[in-house]
Order: C-alpha cells, then sequence, then structure tokens
C-alpha cells in the first residue's frame, strides 16, 4: 500500500514537466527577472525601458493588437504620458457622416496601432517572413521572457558548415537557428530617460520583461491573491484537521 | 409507498411543510446524514466528493465564461483573451477552468485507481462502475472540445488529428469525419459544434453522476478491506464522520487547485496554444492535454491507423468488461499478494504511457509505448484472470471493526470469509 502511494506520487511529479519537452534541448541561458518566482513582479522602470524600446524598434514590424494605450497605466505611465503616447500615432476611424473614413490622432481608449494593413502586407516588407503579434508572446514561447531575451542576445556567426538560407540570420536560441528576423538592437539605439546604458544586454531585458507584463498583466494581483488564499486555506486545513480529529475521537 | 402526505421528522415547521409534501430532506437525511457507512474509509473516499465538486466548479466558471466567449473563429482566441484582460476578474474564472479541468482529470484518475486497487468494481457494484466509466467517457469528450474553443495552435491541430481517427475506419470512415466537421476542414461550424456540445456535455455528465450515487446507495460503499459491513459496529453514520473527514480533503484540494491556478497557471498547457489557430502552419509535435497523452501512446503504439485507434478504444472499452475479467472474489487488493503487484505495475506502466505520449513518435519512445502498451492489454486480459484462478489471497479479516479495532477474533477462513459477498 505505501508502495503504491509513493510510485503513484513519484509518477505524477516526474511526468508533468518532462511531457513536453521535446526535440532538440536548447539550453538558455541562466538570467533571473524581476516577474520570476512566486512573488514576482514587474519592476516598474524595466518595463517602462521595454515599452520604449517596443515604441522605437519593435513596433516597426511587430504589432501588439490586444493592447490598447489606456493598459499603460498599469506600468506606471502617468495620464498625459499616455494621451501623448497614444496622439503619436494617425488611426484611421470613420465613417463620418459622409461616409468617408479619415484619419485622426490616437486616444488612450485605442489598441496600439499596427504596423502593417495585413498580414500579406508583413510578410512582404519582410522577405516572406510574418513578425508574429507580441500581445501574447510571452505565453507562447517556452521559457516566455528567458526565452525572448536569449533570442535578441542569441546573433552569432553561423558555425562552419551551417547553410544559411537567402536573407536569413543565424540564432542560437531560435528553434533551427534561422531566423528571418535580423538582430534588431544594437548599442545605443534607444536612448534611456533615466540615463541606464542602452546595452543590446539592458534593451532586451527591459522589452522582455516589457513583453512579460502584457502578456501577462494580471500577474501582480494574480500572486497578490493566491498568497492570501492559500495562506487562509492552510488555516482552514489545519482547523478542518481538528474538528475531524475531535469527531472521530471517540471512534478509536 | 401509500398515497398520502410524509410523515416528516423535522421540528421547523416550514422544512417539515414543505417535507411532508416533497420529502427531499428526510432524502438528504437519509442519504447523507445517517446513511451507514464502513467505519474505515482511507483518504482514498474522498475523490467521489472531490469529483463532485470538479463538476460544479466546471460548470459554474463555463457558465459564466459562456457570457464572455465567442464561438467564431475570427474572434474565438481575441475572446478568450478579453476575457483575461477586460472582464473583472475574467483571468481567474478562464484559470479556474482551464486548471479545473486539470484538477478533475487527477482527481477522477485517483478515484478510478482507487476502485481498481480495493476491487470497487466487483458484485454488486458492476453498474456503478460502468455508470463511472461512462462519466470518464463524456469528461474526455467534454475536455477535448472545450480545448478546441480558445482556437489556439494546439486546439486547432489537436481537433484536426483527433477528428481525423475517425477516417481510419473503412467505407464510413470519410463520411463521418466530414459529419464531425461540419464541412470538409476543422473550421467554423466544427467550432460551433464543439461549443454547443461543450456546453450540454457536462449536464449529461451530472445526469449519469445522479445515476452513479444512486446506485451506489442501493449497494452501500466498498471500504479498504473490501468485505461487506456485517453489521451496526462495523459502519458509522456519514454526518458528522465523513463530511468532516471529506472537508480535510477538500482543503487539500483546494490548496492544490489555488497552486495552479495563482502561481503556474500555464504549467500544464502547451505555450502553442497562446499562438492563434493556422490552419496553413502544423507545429512540430502536436500533443493533446496531458490528461490524454496515455491514451494517445496507445493510439501511436501500432504503425496501422485502424489498429491503433481500435487499441485506443479498446483500451477503455476494457474498464466496461473489467468486472467480468476479474473473476476473484476478494475485492481488496491487500490480500491479494500477487495481484497487488501487478496492478503496481499497471499503475507504473501508466506513467510510462504518459510520458511516452508527449514525447515525439521516435526511437527509444516508440518501442517503449509498445511494451507499454501490451502490458496495459496483458494486466486485463490475462494477468487478471490468470490470477482469479492461480492466486491464493491471504485470510480476509472476520469484520470490519474486528480488522479495525483489533478486538479479540482472529482472521478466519478464506472461503467463508468470501461467502457474504457472493450471495450480496
Ligand atoms: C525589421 C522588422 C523587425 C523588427 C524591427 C523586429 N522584428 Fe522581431 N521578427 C521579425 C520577423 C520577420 C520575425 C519572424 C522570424 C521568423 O519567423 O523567422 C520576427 C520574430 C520575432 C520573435 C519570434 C521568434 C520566435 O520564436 O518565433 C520575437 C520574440 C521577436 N521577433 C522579437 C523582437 C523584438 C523584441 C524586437 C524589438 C527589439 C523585434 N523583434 C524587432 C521582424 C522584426
Ligand atoms: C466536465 C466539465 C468541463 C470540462 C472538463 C471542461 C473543459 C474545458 C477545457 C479543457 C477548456 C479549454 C481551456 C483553455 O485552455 O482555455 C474549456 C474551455 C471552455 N469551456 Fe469548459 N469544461 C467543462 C464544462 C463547461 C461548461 C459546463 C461550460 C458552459 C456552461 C463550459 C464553457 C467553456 C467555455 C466558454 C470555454 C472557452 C473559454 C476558454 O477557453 O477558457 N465548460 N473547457
Amino acid at each position: 500500500m505505501r508502495m503504491l502511494k509513493s510510485l503513484v506520487l513519484l509518477g505524477a511529479m516526474a511526468i508533468a514537466p518532462a511531457a513536453y519537452a521535446a526535440g532538440e534541448e536548447i539550453h538558455l541561458p541562466e538570467t533571473r527577472f524581476s516577474s520570476d518566482g512566486i512573488f514576482g513582479t514587474f519592476d516598474r522602470a524595466s518595463v517602462q525601458r521595454g515599452f520604449q524600446v517596443y515604441r522605437e524598434v519593435c513596433s516597426n514590424c511587430h504589432s501588439m493588437r490586444l493592447l490598447s494605450y489606456r493598459n499603460l497605466s498599469e506600468i506606471g505611465l502617468t495620464e498625459e504620458q499616455i494621451r501623448a503616447v497614444a496622439a503619436d500615432v494617425q488611426v484611421q476611424d470613420g465613417p463620418n457622416d459622409e461616409g468617408q473614413m479619415f484619419e485622426r490622432p490616437g486616444r488612450p481608449s485605442d489598441r496600439f496601432r499596427r504596423p502593417f494593413a495585413n498580414d500579406a502586407a508583413a510578410r512582404t516588407a519582410n522577405n516572406g517572413a510574418l513578425p508574429p503579434d507580441f500581445s501574447v508572446i510571452a505565453k507562447a514561447r517556452e521559457g516566455g521572457p528567458h526565452y525572448i531575451q536569449a533570442l535578441l542576445t542569441g546573433y552569432e556567426d553561423p558555425p562552419a558548415g551551417f547553410t544559411l538560407g537567402d536573407g536569413m540570420n543565424y540564432n542560437r536560441y531560435f528553434p533551427g537557428h534561422q531566423i528571418a528576423m535580423a538582430a534588431p538592437l544594437n548599442p545605443d539605439q534607444v536612448e534611456y530617460a533615466d540615463h541606464t546604458p542602452a546595452t543590446v544586454e539592458q534593451m532586451s531585458r527591459d522589452v522582455a520583461l516589457f513583453l512579460h507584463w502584457a502578456a501577462e498583466p494580471e500577474l501582480e494581483q494574480r500572486r497578490q491573491m493566491g498568497i492570501k488564499i492559500v495562506l487562509f486555506l492552510g488555516v482552514l486545513g489545519v482547523l478542518a484537521y481538528g474538528v475531524k480529529r475531535r469527531i472521530w475521537a471517540d471512534l478509536h | 409507498m401509500s398515497i398520502g402526505l410524509h410523515k416528516s421528522e423535522f421540528k421547523n415547521p416550514v422544512i417539515r411543510w414543505v417535507d411532508s409534501r416533497l420529502p427531499l430532506f428526510t432524502m438528504m437525511q437519509k442519504e447523507y446524514g445517517t446513511f451507514p457507512t464502513p467505519r474505515n474509509f482511507n483518504y482514498f473516499w474522498n475523490f467521489g466528493a472531490l469529483a463532485m465538486v470538479s463538476l460544479m466548479i466546471m460548470i459554474l466558471t463555463g457558465v459564466f465564461l459562456s457570457m464572455n466567449y465567442t464561438a467564431h473563429t475570427g474572434y474565438a482566441f481575441d475572446s478568450v483573451e478579453r476575457i483575461m484582460r477586460d472582464v473583472n476578474y475574467g483571468w481567474l474564472l478562464r484559470y479556474v477552468h482551464a486548471n479545473g479541468a486539470s484538477m478533475f482529470f487527477i482527481v477522477v484518475y485517483i478515484h478510478i485507481w482507487r476502485g481498481m486497487y480495493y476491487g470497487s468494481y466487483k458484485a454488486p457494484r458492476e453498474l456503478l462502475w460502468m455508470l463511472g466509466v461512462v462519466i470518464f467517457l463524456l469528461m474526455m469528450a467534454t475536455a477535448f472540445m472545450g480545448y478546441v474553443l480558445p482556437w489556439g495552435q494546439m486546439s486547432f491541430w489537436g481537433a484536426t488529428v483527433i477528428t481525423n481517427l475517425f477516417s481510419a475506419f473503412p467505407v464510413v470512415g470519410s463520411h463521418i469525419v466530414t459529419w464531425l466537421w461540419g464541412g470538409f476542414s476543422v473550421d467554423n461550424p466544427t467550432l460551433n459544434r464543439f461549443f454547443s456540445l461543450h456546453y450540454l456535455l457536462p449536464f449529461v455528465i451530472a445526469g449519469v453522476v445522479f445515476l452513479h450515487i444512486a446506485a451506489l446507495h442501493i449497494t452501500g460503499s466498498n471500504n479498504p478491506l473490501g468485505i461487506d459491513p456485517k453489521g451496526p459496529q462495523d459502519t458509522i453514520p456519514f454526518h458528522p464522520y465523513y463530511t468532516s473527514k471529506d472537508s480535510v480533503g477538500l482543503v487539500v484540494y483546494f490548496i492544490v487547485f489555488a497552486i495552479l491556478v495563482f502561481f503556474m497557471p500555464n504549467y500544464l498547457g502547451h505555450p502553442d496554444n497562446y499562438i492563434p489557430a493556422n490552419p496553413m502552419v502544423t507545429p512540430t509535435h502536436i500533443v493533446p492535454e496531458w490528461y490524454f497523452l496515455p491514451y494517445y501512446a496507445i493510439l501511436r503504439a501500432v504503425p496501422d491507423k485502424l489498429g491503433g485507434v481500435l487499441l485506443m478504444f479498446g483500451s477503455i472499452a476494457l474498464l466496461f468488461v473489467l468486472p467480468w475479467l476479474d473473476g476473484s472474489p476478494v475485492r481488496s487488493m491487500r490480500f491479494r499478494p500477487l495481484a497487488r503487484i501487478a496492478f503496481a505495475l499497471f499503475t507504473l506502466n501508466f506513467f510510462v504511457l504518459l510520458y511516452v505520449g508527449g514525447k515525439p513518435a521516435e526511437e527509444p519512445y516508440v518501442t517503449i509505448s509498445r511494451f507499454a502498451t501490451a502490458y496495459y492489454f496483458a494486466y486485463f486480459l490475462v494477468i487478471l484472470p490468470l490470477l482469479a484462478r492461480l492466486e491464493r489471497p491471504l485470510p480476509l479479516p472476520e469484520s470490519i471493526a474486528r480488522a479495525v479495532l483489533g478486538r479479540g477474533g482472529g482472521p478466519i477462513p478464506m472461503a467463508a470469509a468470501a461467502k457474504p459477498m457472493e450471495k450480496a
């Protein structure tokens, strides 16, 4: 009986994480993000810098169609800042009273503007490859922000004998190692307002954390709630067990 | 029963008024209050109640998700993300529902395991057991269709692979598939019907659960010793003894559930399902949800498609006839030294199947899955029938009370102990 129980437990613990690890193993470098662990939160300064990187670099190719400018208040942007960010882009609206579509400056309630009108346009501009939407990219890749950061810093020369396709780039962490996106970040590509040195390493960390926030904006609230609920259940469990012991006491 | 008002024993005038016209309170009192229950349940007997709670949680969260979900290929993915972002506590609803499915399967797998170890499927509980297998099948259908609803890459490709299985049947196969799809590929009609059925089936499950429990209350519960209660000294009223014991299990269940939902909500899912469905791009490895992996492994164990499909359905069909495959009169494996080992191996083997089911179809996993599949079938078709004849069970205790309280009286010979079961 005891043997069976431990068997079941052991099996259950061993299997779950292993079940999906398949194919060629690519090991991500050890990195730590403020969002790691059960107490992890989003470092606001880093997320805001990450937004700057997204806005100035990645948004030329990658959309974030599920986010609205108003969502930026969650990472600490003020109302004015958000209005300014939104007003910076022109969005199509309409039809107006005359039935015409028209362009107007963005508003906080607008979704992030897409760089391309449609997928075909995006492919045409990118050598046939489609830059994926970023709304949930951190949930859509094994390793989340760790993978994104690794990808952005993983560009290198292909090893001898590796033939790259036309317009492709070698990346150590991309599955298959051939990626259509050229290294998007170069040192000092953006100028951080807080004077953090804009190394590729720093920018990639910041943008990876920003993308993690974008994919799981509820993360902090979820964990805070979870800690309270688990603590409460722990106490309740002790009480329930005590009650059960008392009720059963007269049987033994 | 004679016609006329029921003679209610409740004091409260309102309860009494209702109860004498519709004796619901008397029924609850009888079935869940004073219901005589073997005194020796261990914590494995929590899992029936936990399964019931799981079903209620799924229906409750499901109804609220449906209020915000859009069953259309163009909107489904975004509507789920909108639930996560813009609906108040929508992320909680969705993560409880998605992880609730996993919790439901964990609970039901343990519940089934309990039944197999303690011989709960044997006479007189065969029908009760078979109703349980029906519930399990309906759960699989429901979860499969639910997983299609968020319309991610695994939703789409999982649905494509699984529905395509039916094409293995000769002559009618391709017609069945077209009929299931409502077209010539997994598309909007498929999503729509899956949503409709996903909403419907849990209520069918609830109906079968009712029958399952009604049957239970005819035969009474089995217990870890597998011997029948012989008198009042062997039983205790369900309330407060088992209500209090179930509460302990329930809290532990909620703790595990909460850890999943709040700290690792996507751990049991697949990242690819956060990529919107794309019929033009096939994921490198199409894997179903973890709870289907053992059967997925059996499906892929043989190179022949029809063979694989038949084996997979067969592996569950065997559960239906299990009461007749295992002819041993001794229920609990505590008293079956050989069956116990065979069943320990079966348990381990099930995890092996689960593991290889999540691996790509290449060596060494293919060979492992073949051996594991062979053992799965051998356990039911060869080992249990043989052991029923060959095994010498250990002596059974004379009664539950004797065994639990350890007062007086040694064990009695096998033959005498097995008798009461046969007449029941
Ligand atoms: C010039 C256009 C362009 C820019 C600018 C750009 N990307 Fe990309 N990105 C692409 C293309 C094209 C792909 C698709 C690559 C492929 O599938 O081979 C891609 C793919 C990706 C992927 C997905 C890789 C995978 O696992 O599938 C990530 C993550 C990514 N980019 C991050 C970024 C980040 C972060 C930035 C900003 C720092 C950025 N990209 C800027 C064009 C761009
Ligand atoms: C036996 C009970 C049930 C099981 C096992 C089950 C299982 C599932 C699963 C696995 C998903 C996919 C979750 C995801 O990855 O996003 C899902 C989604 C969904 N289910 Fe259920 N479900 C059950 C009951 C119900 C009921 C009763 C309803 C409606 C009344 C419902 C409504 C929905 C909706 C709207 C979705 C799509 C939203 C989403 O994907 O999160 N479910 N279900």
